[in-house]
């Protein structure tokens, strides 16, 4: 697992910036100033220009005063003032509902949660709805109890259970999540899962430091609340060419980041980087199904004779945005190809892996080659 | 309690000056016992001027001259220094006891019979003041009582009373400005009441009709006006406790002259959210009235089963945050006290805990029977003997206010009204179809779109299965 990583580490190629790959992400011209950066430098960028351009928007969070555990908020107390950009207390339902609050005032109110394995206390803020679940999965075990409601009751539902009378658009929820290597059951879930079954917020994963940078900024203008999942794997090794300005990117708008005609791969965050080295391998086809076997992350509907041939023109969509989500261009994309891989960090049963599978089947039934669950997958 | 009144005394005395009230407060020299904190401890910290920054001053830990004893020495040092500050120490090992030889005891101004009690603080009230108070705990008895029963006439699909706590509602909201901010739990439509929604609005909400502001979508009683400074009910518990103190932050960090003010019940002090609302409203020194109806039930779970303190307003001091406990059944006390919380919160920048006890004479909701928990005989002595309404009508007629003349007025008219107000509002029609699906988002997604399509084409399709009147 480390070594796996490390290899991608090593070399790690920020998905689509490579191969000639479109590049239809950014509204850089040429002539803009652009600096390397990484993933936590790239979002505390945004985050500068967010509170710069708002002044009635605010930072807060466990320890985000110093520049938090990630270093994404470096540098903001210092210059925006402790009453913009403050610690709280140790509590996630206390800060979601506290950002709510804010937020129904007509302020921004960008929040980090510290881990995503620790929203769930927030969840209610966001649903008192299950009082005792338990997985035990080999590699991704959690224990919720007792949600609170912040994101899911009161969040997702303020502007439509107030018939528009109030609404908590300017909240946006900040959360490193998946694996890093080394966090164990409780610094590397993938919980988007449960967000996308909330109508009312939108669930955003950006890939890359550019993308990041310009999707939080939209993130935190949305008139919704949304949550905002950091791949906490890229914070330091993944680098970019960022754009310096103040830009946006779009959401619910995937990107086709690398163009194919045999398959269709789906994927958000961290794992494109995984897919990318896969769609290199296979059109290469050089040691894959070692590679698969080795490989934790849980890919699914895989043909394995897919595997054995040689020469496979993959087709790679970030989905960036996973409530709502572009169908649209994976449909069109799967009635081009006629074949479909989902991949995510996120146990597969109930994943949104499944979510995609069920509507591009319904869609586009009859083009479907291959959409297959079989036993590579795993929770 | 005299610590209490230490602080009423400067606060009127200042109300007195920046608010115009020209009547004498009603005091009288008492015998105190002794503080905890003296006059000079408390002044230093009452009134502090509102543009000052005191972010992280005012939660300064005291000292108490009787527990420290100064010393300069060094290798005398009576103090230990922990982060948070000195504490003193003791070779003597003493636990805090759970519970205090007394409990706080409960701030009352009238009596039962409704005679004030001598010697009271209180802010007086008008006439005119009083007046409007008296009718609107009748006319919001009334209203309980009739959608009540258009409810058990299969009029109304839900509703929830608050039968005990007139005085609670009304007086909190008199005491208030109409820019503060309210974030209620669901058993305080008498803020809304007080602050002049209609019965008619009231009845579109019930009846989810085309003319409720919140669209037909929740439940009866699930009230919210922007208009009137009152945030949408949610029926998940306590989770407006930390919103408040959020509410507060924005009024603050907009220097507005008015603070947020949330109501809780005695149940919900048990959620986490009450222990991150009041956390987050004092580290913030955000200026939030917290509320709590201490009325005995939560549905059918007895306080005795819910919490072991002295109540709710010991916890208060745990957070940092000053509170007093008030006879939530007498409306002359809820008001100075909700009235002095209220200017404390503002000028003063910071949360105030009140615990108003009352009792639910009547049931949770329309899906309760309380007699199956409780005795009937203890609904009816609260019911008739300890009525906050009778015991304000009381005063206020004693005063020649009110007759019974008025009396029979009001109600018959305020019956009429609400009869009026149902009928119309059950004929309005209810919200198209469409409106399932707007306000998800700011705007309708392409997903939304697709399924109301969907939807429409199949009540097309089968108009048999959806009710009548229904209409897209």
């Amino acid at each position: 697992m480390a070594s796996l990583l490390g290899r991608f580490c090593r070399k790690l190629v920020v998905p689509g910036s490579a191969h000639g790959s479109r590049m239809v992400s950014t509204t850089a011209c040429d002539s803009e100033a652009v600096k390397s950066l990484n993933l936590h430098s790239a979002i505390n960028q945004a985050l500068h220009i967010a509170l710069e351009t708002d002044p009635r928007s605010y930072v807060f969070g466990e320890d985000v005063g110093f520049g938090g555990v990630f270093r994404c908020t470096t540098g903001l107390a210092e210059r925006f003032g402790k009453n913009r950009v403050f610690n709280t207390p140790l509590c996630e339902q206390g800060i979601v509902g506290f950002g709510i609050g804010l937020a129904a005032m007509g302020n921004r109110a960008v929040v980090e949660i510290q881990f995503a394995d620790y929203i769930y206390p927030a969840f209610d803020q966001v649903k008192r709805v299950f009082p005792t679940l338990e997985f035990d999965f080999s590699t991704a075990e959690f224990l919720i109890r007792g949600f609170n409601s912040q994101i899911v009751n009161e969040a997702a539902k303020f502007r439509y259970r107030s018939g528009n009378q109030f609404n908590c658009g300017g909240l946006t929820i900040r959360a490193p999540y998946g694996a890093v290597g080394h966090g164990g059951h409780y610094h590397s879930q993938s919980p988007e899962a449960f967000f996308c079954h909330v109508p009312g917020i939108k669930v955003v994963i950006p890939r890359s430091p550019r993308e990041a940078k310009g999707l939080l900024l939209s993130s935190i203008r949305d008139p919704n609340p949304v949550v905002f999942f950091e791949p906490k794997w890229l914070y330091r090794p993944a680098v970019e060419e960022v754009p310096e300005h103040d830009y946006m990117i779009p959401l619910s708008q995937a990107e086709v980041i690398r163009e194919g005609n045999d398959i269709t791969l789906v994927g958000w965050g961290a794992q494109l980087t995984v897919m990318e080295q896969a769609c290199l391998d296979a059109e290469k086809v050089l040691d894959f199904i070692f590679q698969l076997k080795d490989n934790w992350f849980k890919v699914s509907n895989m043909g394995l004779e897919l595997i054995m041939q040689e020469g496979i023109s993959c087709e790679l969509i970030d989905l960036k945005t996973l409530l709502p989500w572009d169908k649209e261009t994976v449909e069109a994309s799967v009635k081009k190809t006629g074949r479909l891989l989902i991949s995510h960090e996120a146990p597969v049963t109930g994943g949104f892996g499944a979510e995609i599978s069920a509507t591009i089947l319904e869609r586009c039934f009859l083009k479907v080659k291959s959409l297959r669950f079989n036993s590579s997958r795993r929770d | 309690m005299a610590m209490w009144f230490a602080r009423s005394r400067n606060l009127v005395s200042i109300l007195r000056q920046n608010l115009g009230l020209s009547a004498t407060l009603i005091k009288r020299n008492h015998s105190s016992p002794r503080p905890v904190f003296t006059n000079y401890q408390l002044s230093s910290r009452v009134f502090l001027d509102p543009s000052t920054s005191f972010r992280h001053e005012s939660t300064a830990v005291e000292t108490q001259p009787d527990l420290v004893q100064q010393s300069d020495h060094e290798d005398d040092a009576q103090e230990l220094d922990f982060p948070g500050g000195k504490v003193g120490y003791t070779s003597e090992m003493k636990f805090i006891p759970e519970s205090s030889s007394r409990r706080i005891p409960c701030y009352r101004v009238l009596n039962e019979h409704g005679k004030i009690i001598s010697d009271s603080d209180f802010i007086p009230v008008s006439e005119k003041l009083a007046v409007r108070m008296y009718e609107q705990m009748a006319t919001l008895q009334v209203m309980d009582h009739i959608f009540y029963e258009a409810q058990r006439q299969g009029r109304i699909s839900f509703y929830l009373t608050s039968v005990g706590e007139e005085a609670i509602n009304i007086a909190s909201a008199a005491a208030l400005s109409p820019e503060d901010v309210v974030l209620p739990q669901y058993r305080e439509p008498g803020v809304l009441l007080w602050r002049g929604f209609t019965l008619e609005e009231f009845a579109n909400q019930c009846f989810g009709n085309k003319a409720d502001y919140g669209k037909g979508r929740q439940m009866p009683i699930h009230y919210g006006s922007n208009q009137h400074n009152y945030f949408t009910v949610s029926s998940p518990i306590a989770t407006q406790l930390p919103q408040a103190a959020g509410v507060g932050y924005a009024l603050k960090m907009e220097k507005k002259n008015a603070c947020a003010v949330t109501f809780i019940g005695d149940g919900g002090t048990s959620e986490g959210d009450f222990h991150a609302g009041l956390n987050f409203a004092a580290v913030m020194e955000a200026p939030v009235v917290f509320i709590c109806r201490n009325n005995g039930w939560a549905i059918s779970t007895h306080i005795s089963e819910q919490f072991r303190s002295d109540g709710i307003v010991v916890k208060g001091q745990a957070y940092g945050i000053r509170s007093i406990r008030v006879d939530g059944n007498d409306a002359l006390a809820v008001y100075s006290a909700v009235r002095s919380a209220r200017e404390m919160a503002v000028t003063e920048q910071r949360p105030v805990l009140i615990e108003a006890m009352t009792y639910r004479v009547g049931h949770h909701s329309t899906s309760d029977d309380s007699t199956k928990y409780r005795e009937a005989d203890e609904i009816q002595y609260w019911k008739m003997s300890r009525n906050p309404v009778n015991r304000f009508k009381k005063w206020v007629e004693d005063n020649g206010w009110w007759s019974e003349e008025d009396e029979s007025k009001l109600r018959s008219s305020t019956r009429k009204q609400l009869l009026q107000a149902i009928q119309a509002a059950e004929k309005w029609e209810k919200q198209p179809l469409t409106e399932l699906f707007n306000d998800v988002y700011d705007v309708k997604t392409k997903n939304l779109e697709e399924q109301e399509v969907g939807l429409k084409a199949l009540v097309e399709k089968q108009p048999q299965d959806y009710p009548t009147g229904f209409h897209i």
